[in-house]
């Protein structure tokens, strides 16, 4: 591809591709996200790829490897265009059949398609699985249809058209103005007006101003900005040019996580391609501007999510937060002004530019605009990613799209926020998803991390994970964060151990105010908030643990013990072939009993047992 | 210990310092671990004290400083990985290798690491074997994963 440098360019080169792509009757896209590399489909795709070619037909079937569509645990996902057909868990071996049937006879295959809540309806099109049924999928949408490796893809759907509006036809001024309007507030979890920051950044005085781009998704359990970089990293790149150039900015990074090899390799590649044909570097499309970026890696450190921790990681040195007296927009990446914003934040800079703030700001509640990506995980039916509008209730999206309980057990709260956020009990679950209700709850949005619990999961345990998650990734650079997390660590290991006493609590919830009024950086002012709404919420879990000396949901090993049901065993002596303990008798056919005093609480008998038979209690 | 490898990295990326995790990254990737001369090397092209860059190589826990084993295993314990069995499938690793995490194999066949997210929570919990993702691990199949590795390492005994 030569390179562009007008508005008139890029439109003739986006109506090539088009028409390139026309003479392909068929287009089969295999999501090619690390959700579904993990269930094959690398195989699927080359067993597709050696097909097509042996029969001669790869001049009429387009076949594209996409990126993350957020069914993941339904992968490998395969969807077949103009048809609209979704299938779903595809294996290697039903590829010559969606070729002999689909895609020559066009026939439909009921064994892969999504089956309904009643297992007796097959649904053919994505649009009307309940999972993508609800969802609005502003953002996300494009994943589905582009080669993330490929900018022809990404340029046939429009891409860097709003990157040519905003440098050939607005001023940085217009473009500000722009996002302020449209009411965009960071998507990593704070929420602070994107708009505005961009604006104090433009104001602040500096020969050379940075933009970063933050894919240092630590938060556990949220994955949004994995998916986006990894599958559609061209509007990320797209966000970052226009923001750059409103702001003023020569260079930029994206700081990615070590831990997403895909997303680093596939960021890498739009970079380059984009510099091929003049989106990126010298004089982007004719219009005088000058801006690059490079990628930077992270090293494993949750710490390196805050600002200038990572700010501190790029310039090569230990990343441990400063005080924010300073704000980086003034003074950020080596003493530059610097802007930093979340991978999902400038993925939507290019819609608002496309679009119009009014358009945007048409989206979501009065203070929270537009969608929000969740990652919505856990212990509930449909696993993946979920785009919707701000203002959806938890319900819908737990019980709505996530389709409620996944084995059963009633579910009794939904952690979101990571470890800066808190736990919100089903009771609250009509509460509506934006900044300030989730913060009003005890929680927060974070960077849309949201865990499902049920009946299965121990609240104190959950408490005790996110506390010994902090103290590990606590930078230590500061006391009551790396000694207070330490002690609130040890005294729920003593509650969960059977240790617990009268004091643990108020002890428990002194510390924790401690360390939140005391520590420098976000790390510790909110890491109490696990702790502290779980405690609001499910103070009687603990009282249970320390009064009681046991857990309800079966989870902490020393509070619980094993038995087998004699009524249910069958003797099949599965769970004494497994025991690691050797703290099971019985003969064959017969019903077993568990040795107590032998007995190490692993479990391991009752997820073999066919029967059900094995009870904890 | 052969550096060649060193100089083509440094050069990759200018030897920059802003490059510095991404030169430490490229380093492990080939040795294994960061060898103790290879760190020299880079404090001295990059004109860095070899203090601050133990301190970065120690920080970041991507890195390490000692020889890790043949076959990578990693577990995700963040909180979707946590709350549907991560834990459980750990022991069993841990009882499998007979170590802990961070540790190595005396016979240098297996490192266990343990990270805190993957991002592939949707089918967690999520075990990687050098470099190949496995979802909705248990421990059985855990096991059955390790052996297999194991018995090619003894020459096909088990």
């Amino acid at each position: 591809m030569r390179k562009i440098k007008t508005i008139a360019d890029l439109e003739r080169v986006r109506e090539q591709i088009i028409s390139g792509q026309k003479k392909y009757a068929t287009v089969i896209s295999v999501c090619g996200g690390t959700g579904c590399h993990a269930y094959g489909c690398k195989k699927v795709r080359e067993q597709f790829s050696r097909i097509i070619r042996k029969n001669g037909k790869g001049q009429k079937i387009k076949l594209q490897f996409t990126g993350c569509r957020g069914f993941c645990e339904r992968g490998p996902i395969v969807t077949i265009q103009p048809q609209g057909i979704f299938y779903q868990k595809v294996q290697e071996k039903d590829v010559p059949l969606i070729l002999a049937e689909t895609i020559e006879k066009g026939k439909v295959l009921d064994h892969l398609l999504y089956e309904g809540k009643d297992l007796k309806t097959k649904v053919t099109a994505e649009k009307d699985i309940p999972f993508y049924q609800r969802q609005h999928r502003l953002v996300l949408g494009s994943n589905g249809l582009v080669d993330p490796t490929k900018i022809e893809d990404y340029l046939g759907i429009g891409g860097y058209r709003a990157l040519a509006r905003a440098l050939l036809e607005m001023t940085p001024g217009q473009i500000i103005d722009e996002v302020k309007d449209s009411g965009l507030r960071g998507r990593g979890g704070a929420g602070f007006p994107t708009g505005k920051k961009w604006e104090s950044c433009r104001n602040s005085t500096g020969d050379l101003k940075y933009v970063i781009c933050n894919c240092d998704e630590g938060d556990p359990g949220a994955y949004m900005d994995r998916s986006l970089l990894e599958g559609n990293p061209h509007s990320v790149l797209e966000g970052m040019i226009i923001g750059a150039w409103a702001i003023g900015a020569q260079e930029g990074f994206i700081y990615v996580r070590h831990e997403y090899p895909l997303a680093c390799k596939n960021a890498g590649t739009a970079i380059i391609q984009a510099r091929k044909v003049g989106l990126l570097g010298h004089d982007i499309l004719g219009s005088g501007f000058d801006f690059d970026v490079e990628i930077a890696k992270g090293g494993g450190a949750f710490v390196c999510g805050e600002s200038t921790a990572l700010i501190a990681s790029i310039e090569g040195k230990i990343g441990e937060p400063k005080s924010k007296q300073i704000h980086t927009i003034s003074q950020g990446l080596w003493g530059k002004p610097t802007n930093i914003n979340n991978v999902e934040t400038w993925a939507n800079v290019p819609l608002i530019i496309r679009q119009g703030s009014q358009w945007f700001s048409s989206i979501g509640t009065e203070k929270s605009k537009g969608t929000k990506i969740f990652s919505l995980v856990g212990r509930v039916k449909n696993t993946g990613l979920v785009e919707v509008p701000m203002g959806i209730t938890l319900k819908e999206i737990i019980f709505g799209i996530g389709g409620g309980p996944k084995d059963g057990k009633a579910i009794k709260a939904v952690q979101t926020g990571g470890p800066s956020g808190g736990c919100i009990p089903a009771s609250l679950f009509d509460l509506p998803v934006d900044y300030d209700s989730l913060t009003h709850a005890g929680s927060m949005m974070g960077s849309g991390g949201m865990i499902v619990l049920d009946e299965g999961t121990c609240m104190v345990d959950v408490a005790k994970y996110f506390v010994h998650f902090l103290r590990e990734e606590s930078c230590g650079k500061c006391l009551p964060c790396r000694e207070g997390l330490k002690r609130m660590g040890e005294i729920l290991n003593e509650i969960t151990g059977g240790r617990g006493n009268a004091e643990s609590l108020f002890l428990l919830e002194e510390l924790a105010t401690v360390v939140a009024d005391t520590s420098l950086c976000g790390l510790g002012k909110t890491a109490p908030n696990p702790v502290l709404s779980a405690l609001k919420y499910f103070r009687p879990e603990f009282e249970d643990h320390i009064d009681r000396k046991r857990c309800p949901a079966g989870v902490c090993t020393s509070l619980i013990h094993y038995s087998i049901a004699e009524e249910s065993c069958v003797g099949c002596g599965a769970c004494k072939k497994i025991c690691p303990a050797q703290a099971i008798a019985g003969k064959k056919k017969q019903s077993h009993r568990i040795i107590p005093e032998l007995c190490s609480q692993c479990g391991s008998c009752r997820d073999v047992c066919k029967m059900n038979a094995v009870w904890v209690q | 210990m052969e550096l060649g490898a060193v100089n083509g990295i440094l050069e990759k990326y200018q030897a920059k310092r802003t490059s510095l995790i991404s030169i430490l990254h490229d380093i492990q990737d080939q040795y294994n671990f960061l060898p103790e001369t290879a760190l020299k090397k880079v404090a001295s092209s990059l004109q860095m004290d070899l203090n601050d860059l133990y301190g970065v190589a120690t920080f970041y826990k991507s890195f390490s400083l000692v020889p890790k084993g043949r076959h990578s295993i990693t577990l995700c314990l963040g909180t979707a990985c946590h709350v549907r069995g991560g834990p459980k499938v750990l022991r069993q690793m841990k009882k499998e290798l007979g170590i802990e995490p961070g540790q190595t194999t005396k016979d240098k066949n297996f490192s266990l690491e343990v990270v805190n997210c993957l991002g592939v929570c949707a089918i967690g919990p999520v075990m990687v074997v050098d470099g190949k993702f496995y979802g909705e691990m248990n421990w059985v199949r855990a096991k059955r994963i390790v052996e297999k590795i194991m018995k090619k390492e003894n020459g096909g005994r088990a």
